[in-house]
């Protein structure tokens, strides 16, 4: 394997990788060790490397800062029939601190985003690599040409018919606009091209109806891809930014990025509970990448093929 | 399926068109209420003078959005901003992610996953708690910049990073490069690892030195995806919003408004979704264009 690169050059690369990949973990780094800093050792003039006396204070006033019910369920579509356009709430939760709702929040929001992007995208791929159907190929050039435009410039638009819906401020209004992001439906044509057309046939031919054929033969070949699709969007639309910031508003509507932004904004120079705050957010999503980062680099990989 | 298609009876068209439209509906649905119809609500509002306001009423102004637009220093200013972005961080997320790929593709494979993950990290962590501690880095009195550089003795006084129009563009720049270079890498590792190995040995045999090979070669093989990272790199350099909302709110003094942050601007401060709209207008017709400019340069290379 030595061949086509000389020793000295694969050494001088190796350290340099292990260089650029230390200062690349640096800001978790420093987030994780910076939650754990006093505020005396954080405001000294020397920032210390290492923190000489750990503390939990700075989760205690994340917990404590702001409190919000651990749960509201409300009668559906009531905001409909409502006059105030509000759901009518029929189960309130104890209060919690914010933090834990707004994870409830965004884990919930994340979820839902997945499982309805995973099953419009299964069948949607399916139909459009396997059906030969009428007006296939236009349907196939607006999902391509709606991928390359960038997706917050419809946002705007998007807070209109959001609160046309009565959605605003609700998680469906983060969820729903996900789901119609084509992206995963591209994903998921690449993948069931690899469909054998014979086997779909041959399925046919033995009386089998079209749900059968696509849950016992296609779903099954096409269930990697599906895989790496789902973590891909529940990754994706945890750390979907944007889309929170302008549809999300009162405090137990927040996602926990939301949050975490909301809470910098209020205590700025709070360094320790920010940190606290950011290690809260991006610890639990970085365990759900490594543990499923296999499927996750697939989906990445996928998505590029002939793109 | 192909052959077969031109001789499948009307009935068999018929019955593959319906099933072929009830397994879209559900994904359909979601991109026409969810994509098409704002997409298009974009362009149409964007001839109008449109405000939230519960009571005024959208008047039709025609092109006068644009023609503002063309003359609006503060978003002329973004647009230069957004560019500079982009013609800086494209070519050296490209260069960057092209040079660590190859670097670490052919290693252990466990050593390849590794890397690939922690350099992946910057994207996965979030905007939000990446931006919340790079503002702690940069920050005037407790920030890890200003204390390292004057320990080193590059800088004598402190430097308010965010806060100075000089750097506080080079500094997102700086940020956004961490967290864009993250999905190139796993592009091109994967491309790297598909070059077909025959032709490689072959030029080798023939004499090539490892810079031909290089170039000759597997340049040609991963040219698909060095033009699909183009592409996308350029997209999310266009976007960059987050971190500017977070970090400096454009400021300071409009020095660090991208489009993407003026939209928000417009349309969430000044409450101009119209005059919004029609940026984005102008900023779709722009990545479009780019992005056909760097399929055609793609397809000719080939």
């Amino acid at each position: 394997m030595l061949k086509g690169k000389s020793l000295t050059y694969r050494i001088v690369a190796f350290v340099l990788v292990v260089i650029l990949a230390l200062l690349f973990t640096f800001p978790l780094y420093w987030i994780v060790t910076g939650s754990f800093k006093t505020q005396r050792e954080i405001n000294a003039p020397a920032p210390s490397w290492w923190p000489s006396e750990w503390t939990i204070k700075n989760y205690e006033t994340l917990m404590s800062k702001m409190k919000a019910p651990l749960w509201e369920f409300s009668v559906p579509f009531s905001q409909y029939f409502n006059d105030d356009g509000t759901a009518t709430v029929v189960s309130t939760g104890p209060t919690v601190p914010a933090a834990v709702r707004w994870m409830l929040n965004t884990i919930w929001m994340a979820a839902a985003a997945m499982l309805l992007t995973c099953l419009t995208a299964a069948l949607a791929g399916y139909a459009l690599a396997k059906k030969r159907f009428i007006g296939r190929t236009l349907i196939f050039t607006l999902i391509v040409c709606a991928m390359a435009l960038p997706k917050q410039v419809i946002l705007i638009p998007l807070i209109r018919e959001m609160n046309g819906l009565r959605l605003y401020n609700t998680l469906s209004a983060v969820v729903y606009p996900i789901v119609g992001w084509p992206f995963g439906v591209f994903l998921i044509k690449q993948f069931a091209e690899g469909v054998p057309g014979e086997i779909l046939e041959a399925a046919r031919i033995d009386g089998a109806g079209e749900i059968k054929t696509f849950t016992t033969i296609a779903y099954p070949m096409i269930k990697p891809g599906v895989g790496a699709l789902a973590i891909f969007t529940f990754i994706n639309s945890w750390n979907d930014y944007f889309m929170q910031l302008i549809m999300l508003s009162s405090t137990k509507n927040l996602t926990i990025s939301l949050g975490i932004a909301k809470m910098q904004a209020e205590n700025s120079t709070d360094f320790g509970l920010i940190m606290a705050g950011a290690a809260f957010a991006a610890v639990p999503i970085i365990i759900v990448f490594l543990i499923f980062q296999k499927y996750f680099t697939k989906g990445i990989t996928m998505g590029a093929v002939k793109g | 399926m192909r052959k077969s298609s031109s001789g499948m009876s009307r009935a068999l068209v018929r019955r593959e068109t319906t099933a072929g439209y009830l397994f879209l509906l559900p994904s359909l649905f979601f991109f026409i209420v969810f994509v098409i119809y704002p997409m298009f609500m974009c362009i149409y509002t964007s001839l109008f003078d449109s405000n939230m306001g519960k009571n005024t009423v959208d008047v039709f102004i025609g092109l006068d959005n644009y023609k503002e637009l063309f003359q609006d220093q503060i978003f002329l200013r973004a647009l230069k901003n957004t560019i500079v972005i982009v013609v800086v961080s494209v070519p050296t997320v490209c260069a960057f992610s092209l040079w660590v790929a190859s670097a670490i593709y052919d290693m252990h494979p466990a050593f390849t996953s590794a890397f690939r993950c922690i350099f992946y990290l910057p994207v996965v962590t979030g905007s939000v708690a990446v931006t919340v501690v790079w503002k702690w880095m940069y920050n005037n009195y407790y920030g890890i910049f200003n204390y390292l550089l004057k320990g080193a003795g590059v800088i004598e006084n402190n430097i308010n990073w965010l806060g100075d129009a000089r750097y506080a563009l080079w500094c997102i720049i700086l940020i956004l490069f961490t967290t864009s270079v993250g999905q190139p890498i796993v592009l091109y590792v994967s491309a790297l690892g598909n070059v077909d190995k025959t032709l490689v040995e072959a030029a080798e045999v023939d004499g090539a030195t490892k810079t031909q090979v290089f170039w000759k070669v597997k340049w040609a093989q991963i040219m698909p995806t060095t033009l699909y990272i183009l592409v996308i790199t350029t997209i999310n350099s266009f976007q960059c919003f987050a971190l500017i909302q977070l970090l400096t709110s454009g400021g300071p003094n409009h020095s660090t408004d991208t489009v993407m942050y003026y939209i928000y601007y417009t349309a969430f401060k000044l409450y101009r979704f119209g005059y919004g709209n029609a940026m984005g207008v102008v900023l779709m017709v722009i990545i479009a264009i780019l992005s056909a400019i760097q399929f055609k340069l793609g397809q000719t290379d080939s």
